[in-house]
């Protein structure tokens, strides 16, 4: 692994006495050149408030997504406990999530593999942050894990959970932790996270 | 291969938070500027191709031709093309092998986004870019998979936060310079390491806004450029690659897909040695640690290098090879397919000495543009040259 | 397996639901704020006018999509018009059948160039036909938003 050389932080290492960290700066600099370019910014509250004039439009999109031949039988088997993954015969490769078709070789795969339900974590996240960007105190933990069992690299992505955060690292072994059987569904949460083993 | 292009005329909206102009009114100003830049006027354009980001944001269906009109497209041949982030620099390779190939004389080139109608967030729009059976019901979202690769990179080659920080505090300090930046101060790096954790090891300020605005540039066959600019910068070069959706399958400590992007524009460009061939580089930032992984795959260093050439001041806008003079993404703002097409237009300005404050120390004859997207999985690239 | 065979395996195959969760906030821009501030405040209708190619827009415009140059000139257009086009329309958005069919018409304002689809009303659907004279119904001042709702319907001059 690469080690970046000793830092030569004298150059950047100023800190402005009295600044109170980000959120200031992000107001904007008052030192902007004008030279002509157009665009009106508004505020939040402007927007919001009725300031200037708008329209509001909720989409009402709902969708039944076909899971496919592939992701169809991948859901059968993880109602059952199990992870399916495939092989093609040609780059050698044990893929996951599984699919019809080899995209490297452009072929049908050849045969389907049972994985196990353990792997190593290969990357993750500590986010404290939702999707609709609010704020939660307990992170959540996304990670991708790749699978024993399939070819090296092949990951899923997935939540780990009963771990602390300060421990989780890149390389650490972690196994499936399943809901019951009868609440199993034939879905990725039938796995409900990935834990330390 | 086929025809000499070259950019002619470049113009730009401010990029803000939130913009009181409609789509069309923004792909106007920007395409109105680039006109009068080059003495041009829109009967004298053979076609447009417009480039703009998924519709949700902007909550128009059709959202390019709903936005033709403004940009310039009425009765005219048009196209809209997309590849997520990368569409900025996409779009100027579309219109490239139009004039190319001799089916149009001029075309002029258009982005727009407009992020905010998306409500509550326009980060909430990106849901849509996971898998809908096998990922979305996890509820991600999308600091996840920048997340995932920041961690990825900076464990695989040792880095800490404060090397990779340093592309912020040098992009949104030249981006003071700019004047359509949103988001250019005095930052310093204590700053951004002390901004709130978002998703560990990303922070606030680590990412680029979400914006409204738009670009346009324009381009013309050799002979139409001749007549138009004594200064028209040549396409060189262009290459784009895409690698596979799956992209839980590789190992996002390199973005392979911006090499192959890279080496099909190189060669195009007969560039061999890019990091003393390509004299100001322009890749894509909406994160500082996208920089340096953009910079490893445009070849311009080694793999886990970048951070020593930012540590080394190589990048500076006095440096030997400027990187985002302009400000970029993190800087100037990211409305997302205009920002690509930003950075296009910041090597056309500094390539004929008129950026400005923001102009280069050292004489460039030659620059790299590239743009990325979708989930972690396009490159676009453009070579430009004077 | 080809199109035409069905896939017999049915329990190995699923749909998955879901919703895609799209809520917009649009400004009406700036062209946009000027006309239906005026519609508001003035129940008056304005547009740009381009003298290049003699086009006047309505709404307003701040650009004209021919030349592209920038249109400031604003004039007060209608609040009469010609029906240019009509229908009858019996579906909802939902598909159902409608209990009371609605009217829509695409109006041409006096001193537009441009056509604005709205509803028709206080017409029988027999008695609707192209070149007919309209004009505008708004909301009364006090009720009226600075929307294309301010305007009720178009109806007959009498």
């Amino acid at each position: 692994m690469a080690q970046v050389k000793k830092l030569k932080r004298e150059k950047h290492q100023a800190v402005t006495p009295g600044r109170p960290g980000g959120q200031e700066i992000m107001k904007g600099d008052k030192q902007r050149l004008e030279c002509g370019l157009q665009g009106t910014g508004l505020s939040d509250e402007e927007l919001r408030q009725g300031t200037v004039l708008t329209t509001r439009w909720k989409a009402d999109a709902k969708y039944g997504w076909d899971a496919g031949v592939a992701i169809g039988r991948y859901l059968a088997g993880l109602k059952e406990g199990k992870i399916l993954g495939v092989r093609c015969y040609k780059c050698h490769r044990v893929m996951v999530p599984p699919r019809l078709f080899c995209e490297w070789c452009y072929r049908n795969i050849d045969e389907w593999v049972e994985l196990k339900d353990t792997g190593i974590v290969n990357t993750f996240s500590l986010c404290y942050v939702t999707w609709d960007v609010k704020r939660i105190k307990e992170p959540q933990i996304p990670a991708v894990i790749e699978l024993d069992g399939a070819t090296k690299g092949m990951g899923i992505m997935h939540l780990l959970g009963e771990v602390d955060p300060k421990k989780v690292h890149i390389g650490m072994k972690v196994k499936a932790v399943w809901k019951e059987p009868a609440q199993r569904e034939g879905a990725i949460t039938d796995i409900r996270y990935w834990k330390p083993v | 291969m086929g025809n000499r292009v070259a950019i002619v005329g470049a113009g730009m909206t401010k990029f803000v938070r939130r913009a009181q102009e409609t789509g069309q009114e923004l792909a106007f100003y920007a395409t109105k500027m680039a006109l009068d830049s080059c003495g041009m006027k829109l009967d004298q354009i053979d076609g447009v191709v417009l480039g703009s980001a998924p519709d949700t944001f902007d909550g128009v269906h059709m959202k390019g031709e709903y936005l033709s009109p403004g940009a310039g497209a009425w009765g005219k041949p048009y196209m809209r093309c997309y590849v997520g982030g990368g569409t900025g620099v996409f779009a100027v390779a579309h219109g490239w092998y139009h004039v190319a190939s001799g089916v149009f004389d001029t075309c002029l080139v258009v982005c727009e986004e407009k992020m905010s109608s998306y409500q509550p967030h326009a980060q909430g729009a990106f849901l849509t870019i996971f898998d809908h059976t096998t990922e979305r019901p996890l509820k991600p979202n999308l600091l996840w998979i920048f997340a995932l690769e920041m961690n990825r990179y900076m464990t695989t080659y040792g880095l800490r936060k404060e090397d990779i920080a340093l592309v912020a505090v040098k992009n949104k300090n030249n981006a003071l310079d700019h004047p359509a930046a949103q988001l250019g101060g005095k930052v310093t790096l204590d700053d951004i390491l002390s901004s709130e954790v978002l998703a560990w090891p990303v922070q606030r300020l680590d990412v680029s806004p979400v914006s409204d605005g738009a670009v346009a540039v324009i381009l013309a066959n050799e002979t139409v450029a001749r007549r138009v600019t004594d200064k028209p910068v040549w396409i060189e070069g262009v290459g784009w690659s895409l690698d596979t959706a799956y992209w839980t399958n590789r190992d996002l400590c390199y973005p392979r897909y911006v090499e192959e992007a890279a080496r099909m524009a190189y060669k195009m460009a007969g560039v061999t040695d890019p990091r003393h061939q390509i004299h100001i580089a322009e890749p894509y930032d909406p994160f500082d640690y996208k920089e340096l992984h953009h910079m490893e795959g445009l070849l311009l260093c080694g793999r886990g290098e970048a951070p020593q050439l930012t540590v080394d001041g190589v990048t500076q806008r006095d440096g030997e090879l400027p990187v985002c003079p302009s400000g970029g993404l993190l800087g100037v703002g990211n409305p997302i397919a205009a920002a690509g097409l930003m950075k296009v237009a910041e090597l056309f300005w500094q390539l004929r000495g008129e950026a400005g404050k923001r102009q280069v120390a050292r004489k460039v004859k030659r620059g790299v543009a590239q743009a990325w997207g979708d989930l972690m999985q396009v490159g676009t690239v453009v070579v430009v040259g004077i | 397996m080809a199109l035409k065979q069905r896939n017999e395996k049915v329990s190995q195959t699923k749909v998955w639901f879901g919703e895609l969760p799209v809520e917009s906030l649009y400004t009406v821009g700036i062209a946009g704020e000027r006309f239906f501030r005026t519609l508001k405040e003035k129940g008056e209708f304005t547009g740009t006018k381009c003298e290049r190619c003699g086009l006047v827009f309505v709404p307003g415009r701040i650009f004209c999509e021919r030349c592209l140059e920038h249109l400031d000139n604003w004039i007060t257009v209608g609040p009469t018009g010609t029906v240019e086009s009509w229908t009858v329309v019996f579906l909802g958005l939902d598909g159902k059948r409608l209990e009371q069919p609605e009217l829509v018409g695409l109006i041409k304002l006096d001193g537009a160039s441009t056509f604005l689809v709205h509803r028709l009303g206080g017409v029988k659907p027999e008695e609707l036909c192209f070149g007919m004279r309209v004009v505008a119904v708004l909301k009364p001042k006090a009720k009226r938003e600075g929307a294309i709702t301010d305007i009720l319907f178009f109806q007959p001059v009498q």
